[in-house]
């Protein structure tokens, strides 16, 4: 997964002088590439892109059902996946800078559990709008719920930590994990009202999947994701900064309050739309930012690129072992990357507390 | 798959209407029963999970719960017609397999005799078949009227439903659900009729239910489930607790409201009058 640069001797090239976290971002841009192309190809049925660009090319005639399976499952699944991946890992990389705590990601602090309680509501709740309200919003209402839900919280938190302009750090985290607990509890209360059909379809959405991917979809949540990609990398020096501790930050000349707005912000916006459109994903917001930091150490300049980079791959990775594994049917991607996810994080632990070897 | 003889096929595929879907996908376990009731069994081409019935059909690709189906694995077995039970999903998928235009055909849900015959009427009708259709649908209807008629001279035994056992609760069955339609059809009357759908049961609502029976679906192994169920507390308060009855039946037999329903109502009364004497 890591990949680990061979150390030349002799006389070193250009290439050679960067730095080894940034050479990574090259490996993991093309990992990148190379997975997209598989992610098009595989699938259960059999078209293959090659074959339908090149009829296009030639200006044959295209089934139908191919064009379907490749330019409107396959193609927003992939778009979806990189965009998904790549914000969560990337609000886990920022989330953990701002806290200085490699355990923070959004659900610690109970953005997911916001995002989570607006899933619910609208799924247990929706039969109760008015028809012309449910019917103008049609299957959009669940995402738009989560995205309202992880909004709600964030400013709520936001609200308790921030007293005479200042956000303290310590008190968003206790009362992230207060609030999450309460937004689980009314989570608790509406799966009790909730009836089986209902259920089913909560069960779904709480393991994750991009199988909802379509275009639309992905116009509406789209923006916020790469607004928060594109943000990010700006917060790396200031993230910097903050690992001396905020005094020093401030000393050194970064804006520490508005660090931690934008950056509270940014993590709102990509975690409300990456959970929104995709259901519970867990694991890829702590377990690649924790293994880039491994592979090249914890400068966040490279590392927000790098997640956003590894994050969109993982995610791809997983989406196409959900899909092929029981093909026809198809696995939630949450089994999945919790699965790859679980024992990597164990190994990473027992590694570091010098109890494996490998 | 038993497959007829070639010129048998070729003899069938004469007859039948120009344009009838030759690759069908099933999705909904009832469904599924009426088409092969239809005698179109060989036009199927993939089904859901819960589609068990008859054994053949399992031999045929499985393309997942019927709420959580995958788009492109339904058109990889390269459909030319879907037909879905009411719910089929998520609707992403279905909006995605409409948009390859091919036909989607949703067959309404219910649970009194007029839903089983419509289903059928609706699948014949998707199926290019309505004489069939017609003369399958007056066959149940008939068989049907007989089996409730013959279950209502019973005695009424309150019957109380239970879904699954989590954490020592029931989950019951109340109105508008297959399992309240399937015990009014037999004679009997749903213990719980305080609320829609399935809910959890707190034990003092146990109490006050006093089914004369419980109703559950069979399961693999679960022998000791009843056993388990029986000893509960809040059941052992219960008429049907002092005389064991409880009664299981097949899942998709019991609450599918398919071809199989009016045996379903035979076995079931007699079970209500062996388990509640």
């Amino acid at each position: 997964m890591v990949a680990v640069s061979p150390e030349h001797s002799g006389p070193a090239p250009h290439w050679d002088r960067a730095p080894r976290a940034w050479r990574l971002t090259v490996l993991l841009a093309l990992a990148l590439v190379a997975i997209s192309a598989a992610s098009l190809a595989v699938g259960a049925a059999g078209t293959m892109p090659w074959t339908v660009l090149a009829d296009m090319a030639a200006g044959r005639e295209i089934a139908l059902a191919d064009r379907v399976v490749l330019f409107e499952i396959r193609l927003p699944r992939l778009a979806m996946g990189a965009l998904v991946g790549a914000a969560l890992a990337v609000s886990g990389a920022v989330m953990q800078g701002l806290f200085r705590n490699p355990l923070a990601d959004p659900a610690l602090v109970g953005i997911s559990a916001g995002a989570g309680l607006g899933a619910i509501s609208a799924i247990v709740l929706g039969g109760l709008l008015p028809a012309a309200i449910a019917g103008a919003l049609g299957y959009y209402l669940v995402p738009l719920a989560a995205f309202a839900g992880a909004w709600a919280m964030t400013l709520l938190l936001y609200g308790i930590a921030t007293r005479r302009g200042r956000t303290s750090i310590a008190t968003m985290l206790l009362g992230g994990i207060a609030l999450g607990a309460l937004a689980g509890a009314l989570s608790g209360i509406l799966v009790y009202m909730a009836d089986d059909a209902q259920l089913r379809d909560l069960t779904f959405w709480q393991l994750g999947s991009l199988a909802g991917a379509t275009w639309t979809k992905l116009a509406a949540a789209a923006p916020l994701m790469i607004l928060a990609l594109v943000a990010a990398p700006m917060l790396g020096r200031g993230l910097n900064g903050l690992a001396l501790g905020e005094a020093a930050a401030a000393h050194v000349g970064i804006p520490v309050q508005r660090l931690k707005t934008v950056a509270v912000l940014t993590v709102a916006g990509a975690t409300g739309a990456a959970v929104a459109v995709s259901g519970g994903i867990g694991f890829v917001g702590i377990v690649v930012p924790h293994l880039l930091r491994l592979a090249t150490g914890p400068d966040h300049r490279p590392l927000l690129v790098n997640a956003a980079l590894l994050g969109a791959a993982l995610l791809i990775g997983a989406d196409m072992i959900a899909r092929s594994l029981i093909a026809p049917a198809e696995l939630p991607i949450g089994i999945v990357t919790a699965i790859l996810g679980g024992p990597v994080f164990l190994w990473i632990l027992l590694r570091r507390r010098g109890l494996l070897e490998i | 798959m038993i497959r007829p003889l070639v010129a048998l096929t070729v003899a069938v595929l004469a007859a039948l209407p120009a344009g009838a879907a030759e690759r069908v996908v099933s999705l909904g376990g009832a469904v599924t029963e009426i088409v092969a009731a239809l005698g179109e069994a060989d036009r199927l081409v993939g089904r859901d999970t819960t589609s068990s019935w008859p054994e053949a059909v399992t031999a045929l690709p499985d393309l997942g719960y019927v709420r959580g189906l995958s788009a492109e694995g339904v058109l990889s077995v390269a459909p030319d017609l879907i037909l879905a039970e009411e719910g089929a999903g998520p609707p992403e998928a279905v909006d995605l397999l409409k948009s390859a235009t091919i036909p989607f055909v949703e067959v309404p849900d219910g649970y009194d005799r007029e839903a089983v015959v419509a289903k059928i009427e609706t699948v014949a009708d998707a199926l290019g078949v309505p004489e069939k259709g017609a003369l399958l649908a007056a066959d149940v209807g008939r068989a049907l009227d007989a089996a409730v008629a013959q279950a209502a001279e019973g005695p009424a035994r309150r019957v109380l439903f239970v879904l699954s056992v989590q954490g020592g609760r029931l989950l019951a069955g109340g109105r508008d659900t297959a399992a309240d339609g399937i015990i009014r059809l037999a004679g009997g009357v749903n213990a719980v009729t305080g609320f829609e759908g399935y809910k959890p049961l707190t034990d003092e609502a146990v109490t006050r239910a006093a089914p004369d029976v419980i109703l559950m679906m069979s399961r693999a192994g679960a022998e000791d489930l009843e056993a388990e169920v029986l000893a509960l507390p809040a059941v052992r308060t219960t008429p049907a607790a002092a005389r064991g009855a409880l009664v299981s039946m097949d899942g998709l037999y019991l609450l599918g409201f398919g071809p199989r329903t009016a045996q379903a109502v035979r076995d079931l009364a007699a079970a209500l009058d062996r388990a509640g004497s």
